[in-house]
């Protein structure tokens, strides 16, 4: 039953029907309605068995989800932004340890300046923890990753990161249709986990590794993400036919069959899909390709894709300062062999609206191959010139 | 060829065998029955004063609960030296996950026991004195303010010594270490306000807070099976002399431990809901320099002149201690 509803909650619903057993929270904006609705389902039972811990921080709370997921209990918690920069040494803890904990990140700028609105600096930080990141174009696709999510973690023995856009998304009331308990048990196996500890069959957890076997526990976490290149797609395959609606896949092409491809995750991307339905109405042969997987990275998925196109632009709301885009160093290596020239734009840092008036032009620029290799998109030079003038 | 005379009496004494005693006054190594919660084979050093009491607490804590125990563990000397993989000395099911988090760790297991249904399997997180009072501070404080239920453990030996014996939060005044150096006018650590972690712990408010050493191991145990009759937040604060950090003979550990209680400096009590119920007594008070003088760590406080300035405000803590749990009742000396 399709249904108005808040994207925080939508998820929050959605987790529920995932039954797990541990939720931990801590408020961090735009990311507090998700454990507020998870707190209220729990106290009014609708959420059964559940042990929902406030804790005293995102590194407790990454914690308590580390100790309950190594118990066999499936674990849950959500954050952002600096939140997820104060638990990142237990994010790479819990990939390491094969934990499947599923944590939803509101994405949202990292300070300073402090900043509470979206962009993806807080996941992208965290592109090498180890974590499966993957990311929401709109609330109903937020709703069903995490059904998925929690699935591909299970089977993978890692952890997962869905990540949907702060307010965007998580504030955003717009249709979705919500998994319901009943369906998602058709989808989702109780939880097995690969070990545990367990008084009666006791197992040491968190040894230290020295030189002479630390590069194969390594390879081995990179051959588990590659393995999930695979079961991404076959599992939302799953998910499309349990549920009559479309699943996750690594890519998500819109038109991509164009002279310029624009790479893009999240939210992002309806706008960028009106904004080519224009272009290519003008006869600017435009079109889109939505990364959905961004770790693992679906390289040669991408380059395939990307084979025909004459020009690729690479859609950043994240920096990395002296390099440009975060995502447009992934495709470049994708690319590697290729003589695709490629353009990086930085758009909508710290939640600036990104408009469809600004793709336009950018992208009939690009079209023109009249595009900057690294473009700050909206970039107010008159507040520059402000801000020298006091320098 | 030296001959090493056996003796089979040895009354009072901590020493391996004594067969022949009442089972409650033999060495706790005879007992055939005890449980071996950590192994032979580990790489502590010798003396080491974590390693015994990790011992006692894990083995205690098995017979408390039946064996039906998990351990989270700390990073730290006690991680190291149990666990280069592929090895293990740990008979109990055990994690480590990092430094900072293992209270935190610990509160997870016991809400994923609870949610299971598994109350009956009790949780106890460990860690040395910067795993809890510095770097772990808040998750224990955390763990303690929710009441989880969990019996977290610090084995004290009152530096960093892991990393090379660098000052912690637990490290006493004068005591000299790698980031305190014995030089100048105030040579050694600091005379702050101290960081009395299980007062802090007492201030929580929580059902059981207690003080143990090495040196007396019955009163450890007992300590560990009293914390495991309680449900909620517990803490146990046990000082383990370290032989490498402390500039001391392995053979010292125990000697020190009860040498620490005995001047005043270590008070070994026992309290309930925020309050003091019991304090082991001290027979007669030995001066703190009886203390301090095997330790190569204070050694600039005799050495090249004695410095009664500075060891008279260690004895002003150690008289402190002496008055506030009331260690020297009537009829005890």
């Amino acid at each position: 039953m399709t249904e108005q509803i808040e994207g925080s909650k939508a998820v929050a619903r959605a987790v529920a029907a995932c039954r797990p057993r541990v939720v931990c929270a801590y408020p961090i904006s735009p990311q507090t309605h998700i454990v507020e609705s998870l707190s209220t389902l729990v106290r009014t039972g609708v959420l059964p068995g559940c042990e929902f811990v406030n804790v005293e921080s995102e590194f407790a709370a990454m914690s308590v989800a580390i100790g309950a997921s190594a118990t066999g209990a499936r674990a849950y918690t959500a954050t952002a932004s600096q939140g997820l920069l104060f638990m990142a040494e237990a994010l790479f803890n819990a990939a390491g340890l094969g934990l499947p904990i599923v944590m939803t990140v509101a994405n949202r700028a990292l300070g300073a300046p402090i900043n509470i609105w979206n962009d993806h600096s807080d996941a992208m930080s965290q592109r090498d923890s180890g974590w499966i990141q993957l990311y929401a174009e709109s609330n109903q696709a937020a709703t069903d990753l995490h059904v998925q999510a929690f699935r591909l973690a299970e089977e993978m023995s890692l952890p997962v990161m869905v990540c949907m856009d702060g307010f965007v998304l998580t504030h955003a009331c717009e249709p979705v249709e919500v998994p319901t308990v009943e369906q998602v048990g058709g989808y989702l196996p109780a939880f097995v986990p690969r070990q545990r500890l367990d008084p009666d069959a006791p197992v040491t957890i968190g040894a230290m590794v020295g030189p002479e076997a630390f590069t194969e526990v390594r390879y081995l976490a990179h051959r588990t993400h590659l393995d999930a290149l695979s079961r991404i797609p076959a599992l939302g395959e799953e998910f499309a036919r349990g549920f009559g609606r479309p699943g996750m896949s690594l890519l998500a092409p819109y038109q991509a069959d164009a002279e310029t491809v624009v790479v893009a995750l999240g939210s992002i991307l309806g706008t960028l899909k009106d904004t080519v339905d224009g272009l290519c109405a003008d006869g600017v042969s435009v079109g889109v390709l939505g990364l959905t997987a961004y770790r693992p990275f679906p390289g040669a998925a991408l380059c395939a894709a990307l084979r025909g196109a004459r020009r690729v632009v690479v859609l950043d709301r994240a920096l990395a300062p002296g390099v440009g885009g975060v995502v447009a160093a992934d495709v470049d290596t994708a690319l590697r062999g290729t003589r695709t020239p490629r353009y990086d734009v930085v758009a909508g840092l710290g939640g600036r609206p990104v408009t469809r008036a600004s793709l336009d032009a950018m992208l009939r620029a690009a079209a023109r191959d009249a595009l900057d290799p690294v473009t700050f998109l909206d970039l107010d030079t008159d507040l520059l010139a402000g801000a020298a003038g006091h320098g | 060829m030296p001959v090493n005379r056996v003796k089979f009496y040895q009354t009072g004494s901590y020493a391996v065998g004594n067969r022949l005693l009442d089972p409650r006054s033999r060495a706790v190594q005879s007992d055939p029955a005890r449980t071996n919660a950590i192994t032979t084979g580990h790489r502590a050093c010798q003396g080491c004063g974590e390693a015994l009491g990790a011992r006692y607490v894990l083995d205690a804590a098995m017979r408390a609960t039946g064996g039906k125990l998990v351990t989270v563990n700390a990073t730290g000397c006690l991680e190291v030296f149990s666990t280069p993989f592929p090895e293990s000395s740990w008979r109990v099911a055990w994690l480590h996950s990092l430094f900072g988090n293992a209270p935190a760790v610990a509160t997870g297991v016991a809400a994923a026991l609870r949610a299971q249904g598994r109350e009956d399997i009790r949780v106890i997180g460990q860690g040395g004195d910067g795993g809890t009072v510095d770097i772990g501070f808040g998750c224990l404080s955390g763990m303690f303010e929710r009441d989880d239920d969990v019996l977290f453990v610090c084995y004290d030996n009152q530096a960093y010594m892991n990393t090379g014996v660098q000052r912690s939060g637990a490290t006493p005044p004068a005591a000299r270490t790698a980031t305190t150096d014995a030089v100048g006018p105030a040579p050694g650590n600091a005379f702050g306000q101290g960081k009395d972690a299980p007062r802090i712990a007492m201030a929580h408010g929580i059902p059981y807070v207690a003080t143990a050493t090495v040196a007396d191991p019955r009163d450890l145990e007992y300590k560990v099976e009293r914390a495991m009759s309680f449900r909620g937040a517990r803490y146990l604060h046990v000082l383990v002399p370290c032989p490498l950090g402390w500039g001391s003979a392995a053979r010292d550990t125990v000697r020190l431990a009860r040498l620490a209680t005995q001047c005043g400096l270590f008070p070994v009590y026992e309290a309930e809901r925020g309050d003091v119920v019991a304090a082991t007594p001290i027979r007669a008070a030995v001066p703190v320099t009886e203390y301090l003088r095997p330790q190569r760590r204070f050694a600039h406080l005799f050495r090249p002149e004695l410095r009664t300035d500075v060891i008279g405000r260690i004895q002003a803590i150690a008289d402190a201690n002496i008055a506030r749990y009331g260690l020297l009742e009537a009829g005890h000396d």
